[in-house]
């Protein structure tokens, strides 16, 4: 028996069944069953990835040498853009509680400033997420499969014996030539002069070309291998018809198996979707507390509720960054 | 009799307000908090780039040192941020405790058949 009171309780504090379990509101109660329920889904999700990368008989992609591209800059830097991110969302989380607690102050102005400041948080990430996708995407150079065998010598100088179908990756500027040429872009022509091959292309602003100087092999498994100069030449020569660049749902150069992609697409996607919605509640929130719709009620508890959400986006991220980037 | 479950005088009840002391001494935590989930992130992003992945007991290890740093950061921000730590402590087991128990048998199951697959396809082909 957990006793009644003998005096009246204002209903404001009290479930509809005139009790209120926990000793919460029953609106952040439901809150958090949702994000169990949400947290059940990513775990499924993540899980799913370990199975399926715990049952591979390939060789697995990893992050560090996946995502090492940053806007604007060339050179590898691996894991910087994500954790980048990472700093971005856990930023945002912060200004999410400090809005909170600003509510719990009733403190408008604090509320209406920490908010937009989460909102902001928000569309930098989702931002920063579309330019990793259209990377993910479009790919950095792609490759091309062998067709026979091939005895190379590695840049370090050891020989390396390439089997045929084996993949062997460009760099960006070639890969990016080689993909108009492919399909079939007049402006774009292939000059092969012994060891030398190059692409010329033609555009309005004048012509520039794309050197073979350098391809990898393995580029996004453990060693990966650079081969250089007449010797990439070689892979070249004995390249198929099988051109991968970036990823889509059916093809990827990032793996032999197709579920990598589709896992990076589903478990980033499905993250990128509760952060637009997260955005979309904050926003409403944001204008509701404007309007000073919080102050009539006497208390922001909205704004903690939408909070729960957004604090459960960020850390469903830290579990993304680590089992999908990191691990 | 008292009761027990009324949403008052918990530090975050509907009608609960904090003064700008209470408010001051929040926020510093907060703060202190998101210093050390930077830190904890760029230790691993470190971590990521510095240490190359082979198949030895080192590897593991780095893996299970990532896996508890995610563990520690995670346990920051549903307790700090979404101050699970200052609800009430049948609150605060409801939500993990069946959350937790799911999960690890579901990670147990998934990862053991993964690798029972994986086994099967080596000896079979």
């Amino acid at each position: 028996m957990g006793g009644e009171a003998t005096k009246a309780i204002s209903k404001e504090v009290l479930w509809g069944g005139g009790r209120s379990p926990f000793s919460v509101s029953y609106g952040k109660m439901m809150m958090w069953y949702f994000l169990v329920s949400d947290a059940l889904t990513f775990g499924g999700l993540l899980t799913a990835y370990g199975f399926a990368r715990a049952g591979s008989t390939e060789a697995w992609p990893i992050g560090e040498q996946v995502f090492r591209a940053l806007p604007g800059v060339e050179g590898e830097y691996p894991l910087m853009y994500v954790a980048l991110m990472t700093f971005i969302l856990i930023i945002s989380s912060v200004t999410m509680v400090m809005a909170v607690e600003a509510g719990h102050r009733n403190d408008k102005r604090g509320v209406v400033a920490w908010l937009a400041a989460t909102v902001v948080g928000g569309l930098i990430f989702l931002g920063s997420q579309a330019w990793e996708w259209s990377h993910f995407i479009h790919g950095s150079g792609g490759s091309f499969l062998t067709q026979t065998e091939v005895t190379v010598a590695a840049e370090d100088g050891t020989s390396v014996t390439v089997p045929a179908g084996t993949p062997v990756y460009m760099d960006h500027h070639f890969g990016d030539l080689a993909a108009k040429w492919l399909e079939g872009s007049p402006d774009v022509e292939l000059a092969e002069h012994g060891a030398e091959v190059h692409f010329t292309e033609n555009g309005a602003h004048g012509s520039h070309e794309a050197h073979l100087h350098e391809v990898r092999l393995n580029k996004y498994v453990e060693n990966e291998t650079k081969v250089l100069g007449a010797e990439a030449t070689k892979l070249w020569n004995a390249r198929s018809a099988n051109f991968t660049f970036g990823a889509n749902l059916h093809d990827s150069e990032y793996a032999v198996q197709q579920t990598y992609s589709n896992f990076f697409f589903f478990i980033t996607g499905f993250h990128g979707f509760h952060v637009f919605s997260g955005v979309v509640i904050n926003l409403i929130v944001l204008i509701m507390a404007i309007n000073g719709v919080f102050e009539r009620r006497k208390h922001y508890e909205t704004v903690e509720k939408v909070g729960l959400y957004w604090h459960f986006v960020d850390l469903v991220w830290v579990f993304v960054f680590t089992f999908f980037y990191l691990i | 009799m008292e009761r027990d479950d009324l949403i008052v005088n918990d530090s975050y009840a509907l009608n609960a307000h904090h003064s700008d002391a209470e408010g001051a001494k929040i926020r510093s935590k907060i703060w202190k908090v998101t210093a050390l989930l930077t830190l904890l992130t760029i230790v691993e992003v470190g971590m990521g780039v510095y240490f190359k992945r082979s198949e030895d007991f080192s590897w593991t290890a780095i893996k299970w040192t990532f896996i508890f740093l995610t563990l520690v950061k995670a346990g920051y921000i549903v307790m700090v941020f979404m101050h699970l730590g200052d609800e009430r402590k049948n609150l605060r087991r409801v939500i993990l405790a069946p959350y937790i128990l799911f999960i690890l048998y579901l990670i147990f199951i998934a990862i053991r058949e993964g690798f029972g697959h994986m086994d099967a396809f080596n000896t079979f082909h």
